[in-house]
């Protein structure tokens, strides 16, 4: 067995992405991202990748979406401020249908907020911050090794549905060393960038033939000359004016992942098989709730965990399965109640869905969770 | 008929372009083509088609990229010069040549402008400039001159211009030049020599905008704003001949700024030589 | 949760209590102990309150930051001021010998040691005063095998200061008597 090193969520990011082939970041320091510009910097010209520091958040994420227009596994990192400026060009990655991963280690806003302390308040807005109806995968992870390989998972999947996937992290998962073993690269599964058009005859960069849910695009300088743009456009990427194209054309780019949910869609569940009660929570938070299960268990509560690791599109398929079992519902997330708008939605009234979220910058231990399945229990 | 160069270069099924009659900018986008495809006939050079890459914000002039038969990208308004950094960077042999317009690279992308420009990365930057928020129907742009009349101005410009050429030449550009629609022949050699630039180029071409900006100020027909050019901007060896009095309210066309800075993308070669020794030719993964 | 055991290492920011809070990790982590460590900081970079966790077990663990440490070092008195409220029963404190215990600490287990003293004069360089922490805990704790410091500390030190911090991992070490080293010793559970 390989041996343990000691890594932090945030270089666990960098060496995934890595492993799944990114050799292109841009970005801009910001808190409690910055170690993965600065790992970056270190190892991406170590593997003839490239880093550049760029001016802003705007044109980092601009330069990453023209780096894998030319070809590269592109990704940038930022915390709330930085990922709030992204967003339009998030939506042209969209519309363009251009591969990369967005990093977003969350801190506590709103506005520049409390720059250090760990927040999970952009879960909504990593599913509506770019304007228009737009598809969207997020994924989150709880722990260091998770970090690792869901990061390659985001990689794989971005060029699979040709979409910008946004990595949703905090900062209690970002900042925290643990020990891991590290899969071996050599078994990892890596999905490469497709570099031919499906339609080879036409040259028409956007045409998905039947059967296919996406183009398949070559690379800037690789002997086609084909336009991309935001602009709503036809399958040879020139822009129309079309309602008829335009319909499509969005409607293409939702289904491709409303059809594919069962294939995006990840959980974790935790002591659920005999559970009267679900703590539903994503990130870092899984961390207290965990401990707090242990606790509960060992006090005769039937607590279990169901934890959204795609967060985007939302589970709403397993959990809905679960329904059937449980008494109650605790969502508990550091935020003011974001992931609970989807719970309820899910569970639209089946189950009683409670909520435990802090704003205030600090962490929820399992002590509050745990005090929170007594009370109600005492109830 | 169209002319060969259309033919060869220009996406014709795509044409005619939407631009207003009189407007200066398929002269700018006819100049582009014509450097480019002197730079593929030159013999000196080993430029492949394929390797050009165009790419545009948003805005009247950034809408050339689509006609233009190469690599193309549209990208978002005021971005362009940073996805083309993107681009550049992630493949230093294409020749990455950005069309944008006075509001899209001095305004809201005014900071990409200036930073590229510092970088000195190998992209041609052409500004279509019209003085003008064209395509949103004629607003101030920060180069619309101070008291000039915009939608956004009815009682008069109060902001005072940018010159965009000086502008990329005070952020340090290597290659900072100007051109105009009247002197298409000059302003065609100063873009081929851009492309040819080792390094950042900026070209800062005075477009015409008889629709949005001359109709609001009285500047008369197409024909009258290319006077007004032919007038007052005058290629760089006639304004040196001319007396510091003669050259009142005129501007020079020509290359203003040329230095041999080193680029970008071969500082980042050495970058990763280096790092490449140190690791002993091979890094993980 | 139980088998936790939470230590918090503080000081002023620019002191290195991240970097040894880090070094201790890699120890436990060559040691087959499961760890976690993490920190929080304020906006300055120097100067400030600054501090670094750590929670070992033998088990699993989750819950990633310290609520009530059982063990605390403190190397300002500012940080001891803030953080002493803030322990377990019957935690252990570690302080630099230079600062004023208040009186509502009287009654802990004090582990008052010449740590900013010893960097200063015996190793030459006030900064390697984290390093000499470092040592001491691990004498003073019994946590890991003087190898699985060294190499720990050797992985996360500036090459080329090797030398030094080896004499200041020794230093601290030396400043833990046997006596003490017995009565303190833990058992990672």
């Amino acid at each position: 067995m390989a041996k343990a090193v000691l890594m932090q969520g945030n270089e666990a990011a960098v060496e995934g992405a890595l492993a799944a082939g990114m050799r292109f970041f841009a970005g801009y320091p910001i808190t409690p991202s910055t170690e993965i510009a600065e790992k970056c910097a270190l190892r991406l010209p170590q593997v003839g990748g490239k880093f550049i520091q760029m001016e802003d958040e705007l044109s980092s994420m601009a330069a990453i979406l023209g780096a894998s227009a030319a070809g590269y596994k592109t990704m940038t990192a930022t915390s709330g401020p930085g990922f709030s400026l992204m967003q339009e060009n998030l939506g042209y990655g969209m519309m363009a249908e251009i591969p990369c991963v967005i990093v977003n280690v969350q801190r506590a806003g709103p506005s520049t907020g409390l720059p250090t302390s760990p927040s999970q308040g952009d879960y909504m807005q990593a599913r509506w911050g770019t304007h228009g109806d737009h598809p969207v995968i997020a994924f989150s992870p709880s722990s260091v090794l998770e970090t690792y390989t869901l990061i390659i998972r985001a990689f794989n999947l971005s060029e699979k549905y040709r979409t910008p996937v946004i990595f949703l992290m905090d900062e209690i998962v970002g900042h925290m060393r643990e020990g891991v073993v590290l899969p071996d690269p050599n078994k990892l599964k890596i999905n490469p960038r497709k570099t031919s058009f499906h339609d080879g005859a036409h040259k028409k960069c956007y045409y998905v033939p039947e059967g296919a849910f996406v183009p398949s695009m070559k690379p800037f300088g690789q002997g086609e000359r084909y336009n991309v743009t935001g602009l709503v456009h036809d399958e040879s990427g020139f822009p129309v004016n079309n309602s008829a194209i335009a319909d499509k054309l969005i409607s293409r780019l939702l289904s491709k992942i409303d059809d594919h949910v069962d294939d995006i869609v990840r959980v974790e569940e935790y002591q659920m098989e005999d559970a009267d009660t679900a703590i539903v929570c994503f990130g870092g938070t899984a961390r207290a709730a965990m401990d707090a299960i242990e606790a509960a268990r060992a006090q005769g509560m039937r607590v279990g965990m169901f934890r959204p690791i795609t967060v985007w599109p939302f589970p709403e398929k397993p959990l809905k399965a679960r329904l059937p079992q449980l008494k109650r519902i605790l969502m508990v997330e550091h935020n003011h109640g974001q992931m609970l708008l989807e719970v309820r939605r899910a569970v639209s009234g089946a189950v009683p869905v409670d909520f435990l979220g802090r704003i205030d910058g600090t962490v929820i231990s399992p002590a509050e969770i745990l005090a929170n399945l007594n009370e109600k229990e005492a109830n | 008929m169209p002319s060969d160069l259309i033919h060869e270069y220009m996406r014709i099924d795509h044409l005619p372009q939407i631009w207003c009659a009189g407007c200066g900018n398929g002269v700018i986008m006819r100049d582009v083509a014509v450097a480019i495809d002197q730079l593929l006939k030159d013999e000196e050079y080993d430029f492949d088609r394929d390797d050009f890459v165009i790419v545009s914000g948003i805005g009247c002039s950034s809408r050339a990229a689509g006609y233009l038969d190469f690599n193309s990208i549209h990208t978002t308004h005021g971005r362009a010069i940073a996805f083309a950094t993107g681009i550049k960077f992630a493949n230093p042999k294409l020749k990455v040549i950005v069309l944008t317009g006075d509001g899209d690279c001095s305004a809201i992308g005014g900071n990409h402008l200036i930073h590229a420009a510092r970088r000195n990365l190998g992209l041609t930057v052409i500004c279509f400039n019209n003085h003008i928020y064209g395509m949103t129907g004629g607003q101030y742009s920060p180069t619309t001159p101070n008291g000039d009349v915009a939608a956004t101005a009815p009682y008069g410009n109060v902001d005072r211009p940018f010159d965009i050429a000086l502008l990329a030449t005070g952020a340090g550009a290597s290659f900072s030049a100007r051109g105009d629609v009247f002197h298409a022949r000059e302003t065609t050699e100063i873009i081929r020599k851009a492309i040819l630039h080792d390094g950042f180029s900026l070209v800062d071409v005075y477009s015409i905008c008889p629709t949005s900006y001359g109709r609001q100020n009285h500047k008369g027909s197409a024909v009258d704003m290319l006077q007004w050019q032919k007038e007052n901007l005058i290629p760089t060896a006639q304004f040196h001949a001319m007396s510091e009095q003669a050259r009142a309210g005129k501007k020079e066309i020509g290359i203003l700024a040329f230095n041999d800075y080193p680029e970008y993308t071969d500082e980042y070669a050495k970058v990763i030589e280096a790092c490449r020794k140190q690791t002993g030719g091979k890094g993980r993964n | 949760m139980g088998n936790r055991y939470e230590m918090r290492l503080a000081g002023s920011g620019g002191q290195g209590v991240i970097l040894a809070s880090v070094i201790l990790a890699e120890a436990a982590v060559d040691s087959g102990v499961t760890v976690i460590q993490s920190q929080s900081y304020g906006p300055e970079a120097r100067g400030g309150v600054c501090r670094a966790e750590l929670v070992l077990s033998r088990g699993t663990l989750w819950f990633p930051k310290v609520t009530r440490p059982d063990f605390l070092l403190a190397l300002t008195q500012a940080s001891l001021d803030k953080y002493g409220r803030e322990l377990a029963e019957g935690a252990i404190v570690m302080v630099d010998d230079s600062l004023t215990v208040p009186e509502w600490l009287e009654g802990a287990r004090l582990v008052p040691l010449p740590i900013l003293g010893t960097a200063r004069d015996a190793v030459g360089k006030l900064f390697t005063a984290n390093v000499v922490a470092v040592g001491a805990i691990n004498a003073l704790l019994g946590l890991f095998d003087e190898k699985a410091l060294l190499e720990g500390a050797m992985r996360r030190l500036p090459a080329g200061s090797e030398e030094i911090n080896k004499s200041a991992l020794a230093a601290g070490a030396a400043l833990v008597s046997p006596e003490l080293a017995a009565a303190f010793a833990q058992k990672i559970g």
